[in-house]
């Protein structure tokens, strides 16, 4: 086969490959199996960077495109069409990048069906590239659906104590969600008797009324991924249950399916069901972003902290996004990365300190940057990323974001932009209020004194995302690169609709 | 000549770059070998670099002679997003530059103070590994001030604002685990951030409120819309101005936000040198000079701005009356001199605040070091007397001091040259600053005036009191009385920048103006101010006699170990007030930390997990569910779905029970029935 | 001599009847067993009473195999019969048809 031709297919089904392999390893050679793991996924990160190196950043549409008939039912023609753009090319690196680092991180932190574990996240990278590659709706709904089970499974089987509950809660929230958006795919399947997303869009005309149902049917899905307030009770269970791997994975990758689900198919499909509820999505976001910051300062489990902060942030990406405008859209995406870069970090580090304590609760550490001062450094930076510092990568996010908001015709008030950016003071409320209730104040339990400072491993599992976390921060060009072009076709077709709504 | 040349054609202004670099150069260089050289290789690292950064300021204050209109220096593109373009550029003119150089030069003698002090401190504190990480965040605060003053756009100077905030919230914690509880420090760094954040959010919503009315957030093009369309729109730049006030009370320290500098104290003395005194907290007065042409359109801001530095001024000077941390002490008078710096920018004297900031710089970031100097000194003592009694001796209460003359002399002369400049005694840099900021307001604002002059009559009391306390009389503790001088590498910047206090009114002695002119370059409309001698002659008296107010009550009967300040008795509930900073802590306590946590605390405990996520979900959501499912199996299957089966079997068998009664078993009853059939069959056939 | 079938019928009708009487009323499973032989064989005497009358010269012989049919029929069932009395006798000890009502329902 090709490997330049079908490039995006590699992309998405190198993790299959590993599986097979994984399949044949005994189970107790435990080393094994995570080398060919790792070796796999970091394969699948070779190949993203192929695809990023064909990638034409001057162009707007879909490029290094797949398209095969795959099967007709009932006039309906369901295809394999893959494609990538600016949307997405960002997000599918992101998913590839994150998923070594997850599983190096699980070298010692999973002892226990290793094999089956291993398996299972190399099928849930295929899923989630799949989710960010599909460009046939009908391809994207079984990609969609599928994440969900590797990750089912991943808090199931090696979660904390209450993990079935929480498996249990996140795939029922998120399954809820989708059967709305399924009716809504097939409404549009027997309606123009295609899947196809670009074909979908450039026939357009889909009446005012009918738009205002499917924007809330693809909202629903995409909502509760998000996860948007006031859906997000399913969050802070999967992400204290989930095993640290899995956190990261969740947060940095399955969280961002759902505002890419904004991303790709509310706003241009239905542009003018999105410009009629900019405001409304625009006020829960703010409320998310109000809301997750004071109830993060609240916590005393360090990830539920982490897991609200997630609500919060990802509460400036649908703010963002649904200013529909370049500055608001572009940075929404880039704080989509931002947020998988820094809160994936954050993740990596609790589980850092879980592995060793054995516990999360806040009030059981204090004075740990004298024993692990690497780590306490690392921690830092990452901190002042996630809550926005200049010069690091948050802050070129929300800045955008902001100032787009703050500007947007279609949310209509800078009162939004003006609340979420008192978000920023709560931010650092809340994350420096667990930096000081982690690493400072005095050393005086004895368990903390004899805590050994992160180890190689770990330490190569934080710098790349540090690394990112500081060239966003300082040289975001590149990355807004690779976006502009699509986001500007965006905007050009919302502002098309803008006029019809007017 | 070679340098000649070099300087007019601007080639200087090439270096600017590296202002910027070369802390970050010293930074990482400490990072990398500082532990495993040693304390001498890091101290000398560090200081070499910002030394150097030092001459380049240097190199472009000479550049600007030949080209006082300045330059910008492009470096990169930053953030450009559809209509945001932000580059990495530097402005090098008058204004950063004078910066420039005072944040570099006072840097420099504080980072070799530092060398010696931190030692010292390193020691005491009991940890001396992190000996280089001090000059880490030292260096690194530098290059974040240097970003701050040389930015030509507003988001970046936002990126120098936010990083010397960061540098002051590691270097407040730098002993994070001491302080009050074991914990004070690091309570006081996260203070001191989460407040400037206050303010950061007021920059952020200005810098909104700009790029949408302008389109750009760069100054030059930010200030030449204001030249052609201000008055068109002095709504909108009213707000963003106030909303820039808002910032700059944030990092100057300011009424409301004014409560985390006194805090700030419990970084190293060379810290609160440096950050809280001499550079950072000047910030806020930096950029409202450089927003000039914004707040001189937008008059009634400006108007607020000289109100809010002037009622500072006076009521943080009230509460540094009453103070007896030494460093509390000028923690206060610096943000009354920063009050002084506000109102003067407030009411249009630009050159006057810049004037009063330079100085200011000077004369306290002098006392600080002294400060420090002081409290290594009694700490010296200190441990000479030790013998492990273990008592809490707190080396920084100017009550456990007195007598210090003799034992510490070069502390002691430079201690007073930096009193008696705030003081503003002629011919020392405060009198000229302080009186060209006095005379401007006596002619712009006369209820600022008021202010200010009551102010500056409490500086030269309180500074009167400190010196009294400190080093006069007979001291008080035995640590006082065995305190010991520091080393030359300490002493040395203290006398550099002694002479610095005393010469630098020389930048713009009333007739000359040097600074005027040479800031008239960048800032529109700056005038030379006219000397008041009625105005300096007052202000003068002022001071002699609030110094003699003080050596009456603390010189002329000097203070024995144990006894109340004198002040109590004269001023009884009031100095209880000034003990305690007026309660503005214990107020924003009440008003909005506690409320807060106890909105979060609700939010989360209460609304998010017990009602949303425990009732809503799991009760109301899941037992609906269960209840519905379990209404299904037991109610709805059992009685509807399994009623119709059994209900088909129940008649079936009700059937078969009558039916039954026929089947007799006997064989005769049988073939009567098939007798009666057949006869009834055929006679059908036959007769049917 | 020639007799009319009208009165062969009714013979066969009257002996027919006699039967059916007899397995109705007696109880005793041998006398069932015989009037059950006696209407057989009256339909017997029927089918030789209709060959005579109606057939054809060449087909005359049609109901006389019928009967001897039925013969055949009789005493295989006397066989079957005889067999399940006589088991019947062994478990109950009797033959008294009224004393076998197992199949009541």
């Amino acid at each position: 086969m090709n490997l330049s031709f079908s490039i995006l297919s590699w992309v998405t089904f190198t993790p299959v490959l590993g599986v097979l392999v994984l399949l044949f390893l005994p189970k107790d050679r435990r080393n094994l199996l995570r080398w060919v793991a790792v070796l796999t996924s970091m394969v699948a990160f070779g190949l993203s960077l192929v695809m990023l190196a064909q990638f034409d950043q001057t162009n707007a549409s879909l490029q290094m495109v797949e398209r095969l008939p795959w099967f007709q039912l009932a006039g309906m023609q369901i295809e394999y069409f893959l494609g990538v753009d600016g949307l997405s090319v960002l997000l599918v690196l992101l998913t590839t990048f994150l998923t070594p680092i997850s599983i190096i991180s699980t070298w010692s932190a999973v002892e226990e069906r290793v094999k089956e574990f291993l398996i299972f996240f190399l099928l849930l990278e295929v899923g989630m590239v799949g989710v960010f590659l599909s460009q046939d709706i009908f391809l994207f709904y079984i990609f969609w659906e599928f994440t969900l089970v590797p990750m089912y499974f991943l808090i199931g089987i090696w979660g904390g104590p209450r993990r079935v509950y929480a498996a249990i809660k996140f795939f029922l929230y998120t399954m809820a969600g989708s059967i709305l958006m399924l009716l809504a795919i097939l409404w549009l399947g027997i309606t123009f008797e295609s899947f196809s997303v670009p074909d979908l869009i450039a026939q357009g005309g889909i009446p005012g009324s009918v738009q205002t149902w499917l924007f809330l049917a693809f909202a629903a899905a995409f909502a509760i991924k998000v996860p948007m307030w006031p859906l997000h009770s399913w969050l802070p269970d999967a992400h204290v249950e989930a095993p640290t791997a899995g956190s990261v994975i969740l947060a940095g990758v399955l969280l961002k399916m759902g505002t890419y689900g904004f991303l790709r198919f509310n706003l241009p499909l239905f542009p003018e069901a999105s410009i009629r509820f900019a405001p409304w999505m625009a006020l829960l976001a703010v409320i998310g972003i109000i809301y997750g910051a004071a109830v993060a300062y609240a916590q005393k489990d360090v990830k539920m902290l982490v897991a609200y902060s997630s609500v919060s942030h990802l509460g400036f990406v649908v703010l963002g996004l649904f200013a529909l405008n370049p500055l608001g859209i572009q940075g929404g995406i880039l704080q989509m990365i931002n947020h998988g870069l820094s809160t994936g970090a954050l993740f990596l580090i609790v589980g850092m300190i879980y592995e060793r304590r054995h516990t999360r609760e806040m009030d059981d550490f204090g004075g740990l940057w004298k024993v692990m001062p690497i780590y306490g450094a690392l921690t830092l930076i990452v901190t002042l990323s996630s809550m926005g510092l200049p010069g690091l990568n948050g802050f070129v996010g929300e800045f955008s974001i902001l100032l787009g908001a703050f500007g947007s015709e279609a949310i209509g008030s800078p009162i939004y932009a003006g609340i979420a950016a008192a978000g920023v003071i709560m931010a650092a409320i809340y994350m420096l209020y667990m930096f000081q209730k982690l690493f400072l104040g005095p050393l005086d339990k004895d368990e903390n004194k004899v805590v050994k400072d992160i180890n190689l491993r770990e330490i190569l599992t934080l710098v790349p995302l540090v690394v990112f976390i500081f060239w966003i921060g300082l040289y975001p060009k590149p990355f807004f690169n690779l976006i502009g072009p699509s986001v500007d076709k965006l905007v050009a077709l919302l502002q098309a609709a803008s006029v019809a709504v007017h | 000549m070679v340098l000649l040349e070099v300087v007019q054609g601007g080639g200087f202004f090439a270096y600017a770059p590296l202002i910027i670099a070369l802390p970050i150069l010293g930074l990482i260089t400490n990072i990398i070998f500082g532990r495993r050289l040693g304390e001498r290789f890091a101290g000398i690292v560090a200081s070499g670099a910002v030394a150097l950064a030092f001459v380049i300021a240097i190199l472009q204050f000479l550049a600007l002679q030949a080209h006082p209109e300045g330059v910008t220096i492009p470096i990169a593109e930053w953030i450009s997003v559809g209509s945001l373009s932000i580059p990495w550029a530097i402005k090098v003119d008058t204004l950063s530059t004078t910066m420039m150089l005072m944040v570099t030069g006072v840097s420099t003698l504080i980072h070799i103070y530092a060398i010696g002090y931190m030692h010292e401190d390193v020691r005491f504190q009991g940890d001396p590994g992190r000996y280089a990480r001090f000059f880490i965040f030292f260096n690194l605060f530098v290059a974040a001030m240097m970003v701050l003053v040389s930015a030509d756009n507003y988001l970046m100077m936002f990126v120098g604002w936010e990083g010397v905030g960061l540098c002051s919230y590691l270097l407040i914690g730098f002993w994070y685990e001491k302080g009050e509880d074991g914990i004070g420090n690091a309570v006081a760094g996260k203070k001191a951030f989460v407040t400037n954040r206050i303010g950061d959010f007021g920059f952020l919503i200005a810098m909104f409120l700009i790029f949408g009315a302008v389109g750009s957030l760069q100054f030059d093009q930010v200030f030449h819309w204001v030249h052609e369309h201000g008055l068109a729109n002095v709504g909108v730049i009213s707000v963003a101005t106030l909303f820039l006030l808002l910032g700059a009370t944030g990092k100057s320290a300011q009424l409301p936000l004014f409560v985390w500098l006194p805090d700030a104290m419990a970084g190293p003395t060379p810290v609160s040198a440096l950050i809280h005194a001499a550079t950072m907290v000047t910030a806020g007065i930096y950029m409202i000079a450089r927003s000039a042409p914004l707040f001189e359109v937008a008059q009634s801001t400006a108007n607020l701005v000289a109100w809010v530095g002037a009622v500072t001024a006076l009521f943080a000077a009230t509460i540094a009356v009453g103070q007896f941390d030494i460093k509390r002490v000028l923690a206060y008078s610096t943000i009354s001199q920063l009050g002084f710096m506000m109102a003067a920018v407030g009411i249009g004297a630009y050159v006057a605040g810049m004037f009063h900031l330079v100085a200011h710089a000077f004369f306290k970031a002098l006392l600080f070091l002294s400060a420090g100097s002081v409290i290594q000194g009694v700490e010296h003592g200190h441990h000479h007397i030790e013998h492990g009694d273990g008592e809490p001796f707190e080396p920084q209460d100017m009550r456990n001091m007195g007598g210090l003359r003799s034992r510490m002399k070069v502390t002691y002369w430079v201690y007073l040259i930096g009193a008696l400049a705030l003081a503003g005694l002629p011919p020392l840099a405060g009198f000229f600053s302080k009186d060209e900021i006095l005379a401007d307001a006596n002619m712009e604002n006369m209820g600022v005036y008021i202010l200010l002059a009551a102010a500056a009559f409490l500086t030269a009391f309180y500074m009167g009191r400190q010196i009294l306390m400190v080093f006069f009389g007979k001291a008080r503790s035995e640590a006082a009385a065995h305190a010991t001088e520091n080393p030359p590498v300490m002493t040395i910047p203290l006398m550099a920048l002694a002479a610095l206090a005393i010469f630098g009114g020389a930048l713009n002695l009333p007739g000359v103006h040097k600074l005027t002119d040479w800031l008239a370059h960048t800032i529109e409309h700056v005038h030379a101010t006219e000397f008041n001698v009625l105005v300096a002659g007052l202000s003068v008296l002022f001071a002699l006699i609030a110094i003699g107010f003080s050596w009456l009550l603390y010189g002329r009967k000097t203070m024995k170990e144990g006894d109340p300040d004198p002040l109590r008795k004269i001023l009884g509930p009031i100095f209880v007030g000034m003990e305690n900073k007026w309660w503005v802590d214990e107020l924003y306590d009440f008003l909005i930390i506690r409320p807060y946590v106890a909105i979060s605390w609700f939010l989360a405990d209460v609304v998010d997990w017990r009602f949303w996520h425990d009732w809503f979900h799991d009760s109301v959501l899941g037992s609906a569910y269960r209840n519905g499912s379990r209404w299904l199996a037991w109610v709805f299957d059992l009685r509807v779905i399994d009623g119709i089966g059994n209900g088909l079997g129940n008649i079936t068998s009700w059937g078969s029970q009558r039916l039954r009664v026929l089947q007799t078993g006997y064989v005769r009853n049988y073939a009567l029935a098939v007798l009666v059939g057949g006869v009834l069959v055929l006679s059908y056939f036959i007769f049917g | 001599m020639n007799i009319p079938p009208a009165y062969v019928l009714t013979l066969s009708g009257i002996l027919f009847a006699l039967g059916v009487i007899g397995v109705l009323i007696r109880r005793n499973a041998i006398v069932i067993f015989m009037s059950i032989e006696l209407m057989l064989n009256s339909a017997n005497l029927a089918l030789i009473a209709f060959a005579r009358t109606f057939a054809p010269a060449q087909e005359a012989l049609r109901g006389h195999v019928f009967v001897f049919f039925v013969i055949a029929v009789a005493a295989s069932e006397v066989a079957v019969g005889l067999a399940l009395i006589v088991a019947i006798f062994r478990s109950k000890e009797s033959i008294d048809v009224d004393e076998v009502s197992s199949l009541r329902g």
